[in-house]
């Protein structure tokens, strides 16, 4: 028996599985149990479907894996669909009075078990909550004490009233009586609860968050999936802090919007995806030319185009770097984990203003649509701190006048850095503009003033190289001669990857990497390495390319672009196959 | 700065390259009075400008400026606002920046009505790149991509911005100096989104109708045969978006750390 426990419900769209996998991973948080869920499923068979899948155990978890316990089954195909992930030990919890499962039985040796879901909830109240009748169910099979899952209802519908609150509990009662009285189940399930206070949140909540904790006040967006629940979060949060969200008529408006509120002075921000990043390209080098900073959030998603716009990817990592034309100077951060997605937000936010440029902030739908649970002094707000770089005040712009007394937000300096005068600054009015300009902002052609801004901007970059801390999160046998190096999120995965190929004896080092620009310099490590192998979201190996040129040596990929993330138990025999070790035998026969 | 602002004070040292005659220097003339006379000050103005001839205008003032891109200066004038309320906030440009490549903008920038000024140069061609057709050219207007005219209606700003609940409508011609210079100062003054397009031919005569009858205004838009000078709608009771969002403090002074009950936010997550 593993100590893990992979819990899913799946069904068609529409069926609310997504908030009533959400209460369950609650519940499993209140009761002290790490959680780590995903939804992005791509359909093997056809769209439609959907589900969210929880893995969960007492210490912590980072990833998804190939293996379902129990499964909560609205339809056949949630079933046909798991196949392969489920197992004889598996116990599948289905409606068979539900004219589409009334010929339902459980594959091989599984145990299905068939609870009136529908009904029961009726008896409680209202068909609508038959999930929550499963979710009693799922409880009692697995010895879960669903006081637990009463304190994810209040939680839930508390705002609700208590009628609503105690219908859902009567529900989740009745399902798990019905179980009790009515079947045999034998299972070897022992879900332990610990008193640790846990909290739950996605990738885009931790970015919100991370908003609000480094002062971000101003926020404008149109709506995308995976970003919006960033928008949502901060909608009636950040006002609280005396700031704003504007929802903008399209992804033009909103980055304009964002860099104005930004050369007006305050913590500005929008977060999109793919679609919205080629809209915001437009402006992007006008925000980097006039030097004004600002946090733009990618949460990636498939492309191109509208792509899969469910699904995982990291595919604009080239979109990021090298998007816009002319030469631009940008910084791109890539948090790892969800606990990141917060630190690097409060990062990014003093990059802008430190080096006064744009800062993609790039997640992915990985991130975003996964909650997982963390101790809350991951997310310690004592460790927060601001710095707003070269803001000059109405004393010390006298430094930075020519002789006219006219204020040069353009200075060209040996660090790069110019003075930045916030409008309503007396005596610092001055002009920003896409054009090439001079010290003082005005437009010029003149060819020594032209390289002088071109070489400032591009200083900055150095001084940040020289000035903060780019380096890589490092994880495994640091003197293995397999080298793993990837970016953003597919940390979590491979982490649990190494432990599986460290159990079947083979070591690896891995280096999972939050700065794609500018970006640790790996050189060293890649030549220590005797097997070099980058692991990412994509099809063509867009960091793979990047570590190549940075270390002029040749190196293995995984590439994974079939709209779902790594799976740890994948990743570990993926790793194997480049390294041309035998496929561990369990997987194999699964 | 103290109150005996000029309007010379808004300008900057560099000399307009604008054709002899061209109606941008009365139109900018017109914005740098009207600025002085309601109390602003370089320092506290900030004008964000279009790309066109008339977008140059940034760069002949002197204020806090933005200078962006082609057609989306009244997203950036929003954010300005917005972020700081303290700032009186103008934006300029031409009909092609505003009407075609920014048309989006400026129907969402009408219906938002944050309270700002937004004073479109309408020459009725685009100038900056030589001479082709605009959005507000009239259909048997010949340009060199419309040698035989334009083939297609013109669009008309002041319905537009009607049609989308403008809450201040005004026209003005910039070679009526003393007048235009009057109704940007009204629109400075208008609690919203103050919209005037400046008319650069010579137009037809003033109206006399109440302003705040929506009906009059209406039929004297849809008049397609005159050009009216004069603000010719208000809505006298409007309320700036950004007041109606209950923001009333600039939103640049922020706290050295994370705001001080800020584990509260983490403690939702439980
Ligand atoms: C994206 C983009 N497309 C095209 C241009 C070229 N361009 C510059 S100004 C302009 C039209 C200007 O017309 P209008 O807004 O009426 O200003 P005017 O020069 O007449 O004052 C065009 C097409 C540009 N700068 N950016
Ligand atoms: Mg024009």
């Amino acid at each position: 028996m593993p100590d893990d426990l992979n819990w899913a419900i799946g069904g068609e769209a529409g069926d609310g599985i997504n908030s009533t996998g959400k209460i369950f991973a609650q519940a499993l948080s209140r009761a002290g149990r790490h959680v780590f869920t995903s939804k992005d499923f791509a359909s093997r068979i056809r769209g439609g479907y959907t589900a969210y899948k929880v893995r969960s155990s007492v210490d912590a978890v980072e990833s998804v894996v190939d293996r379902l316990d129990i499964l909560i089954a609205l339809t056949q195909r949630t079933v046909d669909e798991n196949l392969d992930e489920l197992h004889d030990g598996s116990v599948i919890i289905y409606d068979g009075e539900r004219t589409m499962m009334s010929d339902f039985e459980a594959p091989g040796e599984m145990t299905g078990l068939d609870v009136p879901l529908k009904r029961l909830a009726e008896e409680a109240g209202g068909a609508i909550m038959r999930n929550i009748v499963a979710l009693g169910a799922a409880c009692e099979v697995t010895g879960f004490d669903i006081a637990f899952l009463d304190e994810s209802l209040e939680k839930r519908f508390g705002g609700k009233g208590q009628a609503i609150v105690d219908n859902n509990k009567e529900a989740a009662r009745l399902g798990a009586e019905y179980v009790r009285e009515e079947m045999v189940v034998e299972t070897d399930y022992d879900v332990d609860t610990t008193d640790n206070d846990l909290v739950l949140l996605n990738g885009d909540e931790a970015i919100g968050m991370g908003a609000l904790a480094a002062g971000c006040r101003f926020y404008a967006g149109y709506p995308i999936t995976p970003a919006t629940d960033v928008m949502e979060y901060l909608k009636g949060r950040i006002e609280d802090y005396g700031g704003i969200v504007v929802q903008a008529e399209d992804e033009l408006s909103a980055v304009n919007m964002a860099l104005g509120a930004a050369r007006a002075g305050a913590r500005s921000m929008t977060a999109t995806s793919g679609p919205g990043i080629d809209l915001m390209t437009e402006t992007f080098g006008l925000v980097a030319t006039s030097e004004t900073p600002l946090v733009i959030c990618n949460v990636m998603r498939s492309g191109p185009s509208t792509g899969m716009p469910t699904k995982q990817e990291q595919g604009d990592l080239e979109a990021m770097l090298y998007g816009g034309h002319g030469e631009v100077p940008r910084f791109v951060l890539a948090p790892t984990t969800i606990s990141e997605c917060f630190h690097k937000t409060v990062e990014a936010f003093n990059l802008a203003e430190k080096y006064q440029l744009p800062v993609y902030l790039t997640a992915d739908l990985a991130l975003a649509v996964t909650e997982q649970t963390f101790e809350p002094e991951e997310f310690d707000m004592d460790d927060v701190e601001i710095d707003r770089g070269k803001v000059v005040d109405e004393e010390s712009i006298e430094e930075w006048t020519d002789e006219k007394g006219q204020f040069r937000p353009h200075a060209v300096t040996d660090d790069g850095i110019s003075p930045r005068a916030l409008p309503g600054t007396t005596d610092g009015a001055h002009m920003s503009t896409g054009l090439e300009h001079d010290e003082l902002g005005r437009r010029t052609e003149e060819q020594e003033m032209r390289v002088q801004q071109v070489d400032k901007r591009d200083r900055k970059v150095e001084t940040a190289v020289e000035r903060e801390d780019w380096s890589c999160r490092e994880f495994g046998d640091p003197d293995a001669d397999t080298l793993v190096v990837s970016w953003g999120s597919n940390e979590g995965a491979m982490r649990d990857a190494i432990e599986l190929l460290a159990a079947g004896g083979i070591d690896v080092r891995f280096l999972s990497v939050p700065y794609v620009f500018p970006r640790p310099d790996m050189t060293d490590e890649v030549e220590a390495a005797e097997d070099v192998i980058v692991v990412e979201c994509n099809a063509t190996g867009q960091f793979a390319d990047l570590v190549e040129h940075d270390a002029l040596t040749r190196v293995e990929r995984i590439n994974k672009y079939n709209g779902v993330r790594f799976k740890a138990d994948e990743l570990a025999e993926e790793v194997k196959a480049v390294l041309g070790e035998p496929a561990d035998a369990e997987v194999e026969a699964r | 700065m103290s109150s005996d602002i000029r309007f010379t004070d808004f300008k900057s040292d560099e000399q307009p390259t604008w054709c002899p005659g061209c109606g941008d220097f009365g139109t900018m003339n017109g914005m740098m009075k009207a600025l002085a006379q309601t109390g602003n000050d370089p320092d506290d103005t900030f004008v964000v400008a279009g790309i066109g001839c008339s977008g140059k205008i940034g760069t002949y003032m002197h204020s806090y400026a933005l200078h962006g891109v082609h057609g989306r200066a009244l997203p950036v004038g929003t954010g300005v606002k917005i972020a700081n309320p303290e700032l009186e906030v103008m934006v300029a440009g031409g009909d092609g920046d505003g009407y075609s490549i920014g048309a989006g903008h400026f129907v969402h920038a009408v219906r938002r009505n944050v309270d700002m000024t937004y004073v479109v140069m309408d020459n009725r061609i685009y100038g900056l790149t030589k001479g082709q057709f605009s959005p507000t050219s009239r259909e048997d207007f010949e340009t060199s991509t419309s040698p035989d005219g334009t083939n297609q209606q013109p669009v008309n700003p002041l319905a537009l911005a009607l049609a989308a609940g403008g809450t201040f409508i005004a026209q003005s011609f910039s070679s009526d100096s003393q007048r235009h210079t009057e109704i940007v100062q009204e629109a400075i003054e208008h609690d919203g989104f103050g919209f005037v397009n400046v008319y650069s031919p010579v137009g037809d005569e003033e109206f006399d109708h109440d302003r705040t009858d929506y009906d009059a205004a209406k039929d004297l838009i849809m008049d397609r045969d005159k050009e009216y000078q004069g603000v010719i709608y208000q809505d006298e009771n409007s309320i700036g978006f950004e007041t109606r969002e209950g923001v009333t403090e600039p939103m640049t002074d922020i706290p050295d750390g994370a705001p001080d009950d800020a584990m509260d936010l983490v403690r939702e997550f439980y």
